[in-house]
């Protein structure tokens, strides 16, 4: 029996999808993950592949055409095969979202409350005991990043001991990501409540610092001295070094869940990279483990994929914390709007050079204002200007980052 | 307290008892002239006369059916077995009649009775004289499965054991009898169905019963002295199990091994990991390691038997390997 | 052939039958209406309304009818899975018996017995029992319990002749006899146990000589003949009321019917003409034709029991059918005993 191709959900948000273009002709011979048709969807370009094995009987829809979600555009299946009345149209509306077809075509997307990367895919090849998977699961540890000293490398409790939370030397891979739920105390959730009230959904306030640039200006002009590829930009060290300051200051790392607070593990940094259309935050993974070079590298591959649309949907969805540099553009200052469930977000502007008075001094020196957008049901003022003055510390001592 | 052994203390919960409540008999081979194949019955003749303390002929399926049958009409026997390997020819009456003639009766008729004697192996009877039968016992819907493994626990047990409006097996030990202990004066019953904790520990849990009791307290002993913390749960009654004694002390110490005398093929030590992996899981730090006798007839041999059997030795090493020091 | 070792002479209800009017005719009326009940009975079986093992008494009437009506009510009735007859006989309805077999809430196990655990307390019917041979020691336990409790109850066991080779009855039969317990052993003897005939499973064919090796009067009885039944009966009763110890009756029956419901009443084992010489000496017949030769029955009473027992098993079967099932909590009540409240 033939088997429908339907438009499937290839973005969490996604309602409807463009078919873009076909890759199959009908009568080719297709077998279960080739590439059927390249569909746009509200964020990039993504593939639609076989969910079965056989020949393209036909393309309902045309290269171009726009078509809801789960509705078939295609149907696959023996050569020579006809496929059902009726199949051979468009149909007017969607087949009922519990029809089998559907079902198995359709991979579920993630939910857009808690885009977690595929939990324990990582942990499933480590050998752990249950109560290591259990403990490791409370206390936000990587399984995979511990020596097991069991038979066959087991986890076992005792390994767990003295581990901390961000394990030294991980690989920093798409892995397992962790994370602690707070329950919402009664003062927090007042605070929530008449911030709330005050000022909108998310009640937000802002904190801006300027940074001395000159070491990590120095900095960088000797590293590419020495190597044309070490090349880096200042939103990579800004980035570094956010990702360094949010493991210090897990509660700006975190995620407001109405009723709870998510304080994540990992650090999931988005970069939003301005596209023909607007803006995707494609999204630097466990950026605290990584180096300035892996950083580097990974935001200019992901924001050429961003904009060429070839994002695939966990590639943009997930980050615990954001940073938005419009420096680039020769803006000075501005403040960003934070992006839920995260509960903060930086806003970086220009280098300049400018006079600072400096041991009783007047000085030329590279300054930069970065403001940072806090949710204040989550970051008070005290919680936001430790962590800016974390990361002000770090971009004026860059060394600090690799101590 | 007064020290007591194992033997007085069986002997003083059946005086005790017979003494309370002229229902209960004594009836079985060698209880009443010769005072008990084992001495447990000693003196009970003379204070209680023949019509209370029966000497049977060798018949253990006839005098079995006539306990079930005098129990169904009201009477609460206390049948001996001389061991629990000559039960088995009493065994249709035990699981065809006295576990299941309360449900075939749709609640009507009962079966308050007690068969009880020793139970597994001694030292060097050979194949047929020992054997540990409680897990064919435990597997039956309607029967209670007793196994005290200290005087005051027998005491206590046996006692409860008489009162029970069931039919329970009630399992002692030949190596057992002579072992001596502390027993409240007072008069007590230790309810069935709840475990006791024999030793605290952190680091793994022993689960035994009856004969696996002393040489897992001994074998906490041994490994306290290299740094590891044991904790001993004497089940004390199989069925029904103190699924919650076994659950809290596993998900306190992570590690767990069961430790009994028979076979370890559908034996009661499967029930107890069963439990545990489905109850626990996530508390586990180390897969549940058995140990019970090998699964072969006993050996006559004294070498042989004690390589087949049960010690301290063999549970402080699956002690250490289930907290990885091996 | 052996015969009771008590020879005396007894008061013999053959010769002074009128003074037995309003008995016999309770005795007929009990047998028609087990024979009825046990036709419906099959008829329920074939249709579905019974499951499981299913054993007719069709034909054995008389040894349930004889024996139990010498009993008072206190005493101990126990018997192995052929015990419709039986339980209808010790007076237990006919409507909590069909019930039972239809495995309803109704029944006199709740549903949880069926057709093989007949059970009623109060009417000191224990059963019902499935494992040959294994009610014999409990019927001795029962002997044991009145004795002990010296209450001139006594206790009746059927079982079948099959079940005379199995050492549950050497056992039982030795220690009652050893202790003499108030106890009467019936062998209910068919002629077969399922189709192995007498001869075939024991030296002796005459099982009543196995009494003498415990010590104990054996008798062997006309068991076609309700009046014979009985009179023997009365005999082991008072034995055991005056504390003298057990019978064994070796009551010599025949069922018309299979061994249970799966096999034909003849074939392999047996043969029709053998089951038509014994429907000669059915036992309904045989008490009719005393009563009518005493002037104690005529047309219009037969008649009028006849369709007694009509209605009053018809009645069983429309209530049986109605009644309820067990609710599904029966599932997991009475395998232990309620929890006391204290001791």
């Amino acid at each position: 029996m033939a088997t429908k191709v339907v438009m499937e959900a290839l973005s969490p948000t996604m309602e409807e999808g463009r078919l873009v273009e076909w890759k199959k002709a009908e009568g080719d011979a297709v077998a279960t993950g080739d590439v059927l048709a390249e569909v746009e969807t509200d964020k990039a370009v993504m593939e639609l592949v076989a969910r079965a094995d056989g020949v393209l009987l036909k393309r309902v829809v045309a290269d171009g055409d726009t078509v809801p979600v789960a509705q078939v555009v295609g149907w696959i299946g023996a050569e020579g095969e006809t496929i059902p009345e009726g199949g051979g149209t468009a149909p007017a509306a969607a087949p009922p979202a519990k029809e089998k077809d559907k079902a198995e075509a359709a991979p579920s997307a993630p939910e857009p409350a808690a885009p977690a990367p595929a939990p324990a895919a990582g942990n499933d090849r480590v050998k752990a005991s249950p109560v290591a998977r259990k403990i490791a699961a409370e206390r936000g540890l990587d399984l995979g990043s511990i020596a097991g000293s069991g038979p066959d490398g087991r986890v076992i409790m005792r390994d767990l001991e003295g581990a901390t939370a961000k394990p030294a030397a991980a690989a920093a891979t798409i892995g397992a990501s962790v994370f602690t739920d707070l329950p919402l105390s009664q003062m927090r959730k007042t605070i929530a409540k008449r911030l709330v009230q005050s000022i909108g959904p998310i009640p937000t306030f802002y904190l801006t610092v300027e940074v001395d640039m000159e070491r990590a200006h120095e900095a960088r002009e000797a590293l590419l001295a020495r190597d044309d590829k070490g090349k880096f930009s200042f939103n990579d060290l800004i980035i570094r070094a956010s990702a360094e300051a949010l493991t210090r200051h897990p509660f700006v790392n975190a995620w407001w869940m109405d009723d709870k607070i998510r304080q994540w593990q990992d650090v999931h940094v988005g970069v939003a990279v301005a596209v023909d259309e607007g803006l995707i935050t494609p999204i630097i993974r466990h950026a605290d483990r990584k180096t300035l070079r892996e950083i580097a590298g990974e935001v200019r591959e992901l924001a050429g994929r961003a904009r060429a649309k070839k994002l695939a949907p966990e590639e943009y969805t997930g980050a615990t914390f954001t940073v938005s540099n419009l420096g680039m553009f020769g803006i000075d200052d501005f403040t960003a709007i934070i992006n839920p469930p995260e509960v903060a977000i930086l806003a970086v502007g220009r280098i300049e050079q400018k006079p600072v008075v400096a041991n009783g001094e007047l000085e030329i020196r590279r300054r930069m204002r970065m403001t940072l957008s806090c949710d204040h049901r989550v970051v008070d003022g005290a919680t936001g200007a430790q962590f800016l003055k974390t990361l002000v510390e770090m971009l004026e001592n860059p060394l600090a980052l690799v101590w | 307290m007064a020290t007591l052994t194992y033997r007085d203390a069986l002997n003083a919960a059946l005086r005790e008892e017979m003494q309370r409540d002229g229902d209960v008999y004594l009836m079985g081979e060698e209880v009443a002239e010769y005072n008990g194949a084992y001495k447990v019955s000693r003196g009970l003749l003379e204070e209680f006369g023949a019509k209370r303390v029966v000497d049977t002929p060798i018949a253990e399926l006839g005098f079995a059916g006539i306990g079930v049958g005098s129990a169904m009409v009201g009477l609460r026997p206390v049948v001996e077995m001389m061991t629990w390997n000559f039960a088995l020819l009493a065994i249709d009456q035990i699981v065809n009649v006295a576990a299941k003639i309360r449900y075939m009766s749709g609640g009507q008729i009962g079966c308050p009775i007690v068969f009880r004697g020793p139970g597994g192996a001694a030292l060097q009877l050979g194949a047929q004289h020992s054997q540990a039968f409680e897990s064919w016992y435990a597997h039956i819907p309607g029967l209670k499965v007793v196994m005290p493994a200290t005087p005051a626990d027998a005491k206590g047990l046996l006692k409860s054991a008489i009162r029970d409006d069931n039919p329970v097996i009630f399992i002692e030990g030949e190596m057992l009898y002579n072992l001596k202990g502390e027993v409240p004066d007072e008069e007590y019953l230790i309810p069935l169905g709840v475990a006791d904790i024999k030793r605290e520990g952190a680091d793994a849990t022993i689960v035994c019963h009856s004969k696996t009791v002393a040489p897992a307290l001994n074998a906490a002993k041994t490994l306290e002295d290299e740094g590891l913390d044991v904790e001993v749960i004497d089940l004390r009654t199989i069925r029904p199990l103190d699924e919650a004694a076994v659950l809290r002390s596993v998900r306190k110490t992570h590690r767990l091994v069961i430790a009994e005398e028979g076979w370890g093929f559908a034996g009661v030590g499967a029930q107890v990991a069963d439990l545990v992996q489905r109850e626990a899981f996530d508390d586990l730090d180390a897969p549940v390691i058995r140990v019970h006798q090998a699964d072969v007839p006993m050996p006559y041999n004294k070498h042989l038997e004690k390589a087949a059997k049960v010690d301290a030795t063999k549970i402080a090493a699956a002690v250490r390997t289930v907290c990885y020091r091996d | 052939m052996a015969v009771s070792t008590d020879t005396a002479p007894r008061p013999t209800r053959r010769a002074d039958a009128d003074a037995y009017r309003d008995e016999w005719t309770d005795w007929l009326r009990m047998m028609l209406l087990i024979r009825r009940f046990e036709e419906r009975a099959g008829e329920a079986y074939s249709i579905g309304h019974i499951g499981g093992f299913c054993h007719l008494y069709i034909g054995q009437e008389a040894v349930a009818v004889g024996t139990i009506s010498a009993l008072r009510d206190d005493d101990y009735v126990i018997s192995a899975y052929r015990e419709h007859g039986q339980a209808l006989a010790r007076g237990m309805t006919a409507r909590s018996v069909m019930a039972e077999l239809f495995g309803k809430a109704t029944g006199c196990s709740g549903g949880k017995g069926g057709s093989m655990h007949l059970f009623d307390l109060e009417r000191g019917f224990m059963g019902g029992h499935g494992i040959v041979g294994g009610q014999i020691p409990l019927g001795a336990g029962f002997a044991f319990a009145a004795k002990y409790r010296e209450t001139e109850q006594l206790s009746l066991t059927y079982f079948g002749e099959a079940a005379a080779n199995i050492g549950s009855f050497h056992e039982a039969l030795n220690i009652a006899a050893l202790w003499k317990l108030p106890a009467i052993f019936v062998i209910e003897n068919n002629g077969y146990g399922m189709g192995t005939a007498v001869r075939r499973s024991a030296a002796i064919t005459d099982l009543a000589d196995r009494a003498a090796s415990y010590g104990m009067p054996g008798v062997v009885v006309d068991g076609q003949d309700v009046i014979a039944v009985r009179e023997a009966t009365d005999e082991a009763v008072a034995r055991a009321r005056a504390g003298e110890g057990p019978t064994l009756m070796d009551i010599r029956t025949y069922r018309y019917v299979g061994h249970s419901m799966s096999d034909a009443p003849h074939g392999t084992y047996r043969s029709k003409d053998e089951v038509e010489e014994f429907r000669q000496r059915d036992p309904i017949l045989v008490l009719e034709e005393r009563m009518r030769e005493a002037g104690l029955l005529d047309d219009a009473a037969l008649e009028a029991l006849e369709a007694e027992v009509t209605a009053e098993v018809a009645d069983a079967v429309q209530f049986a059918e109605e009644s309820p099932e067990p609710d599904a909590d029966q599932l997991w009540t009475d395998v232990l005993a309620p929890v006391k409240e204290n001791d």
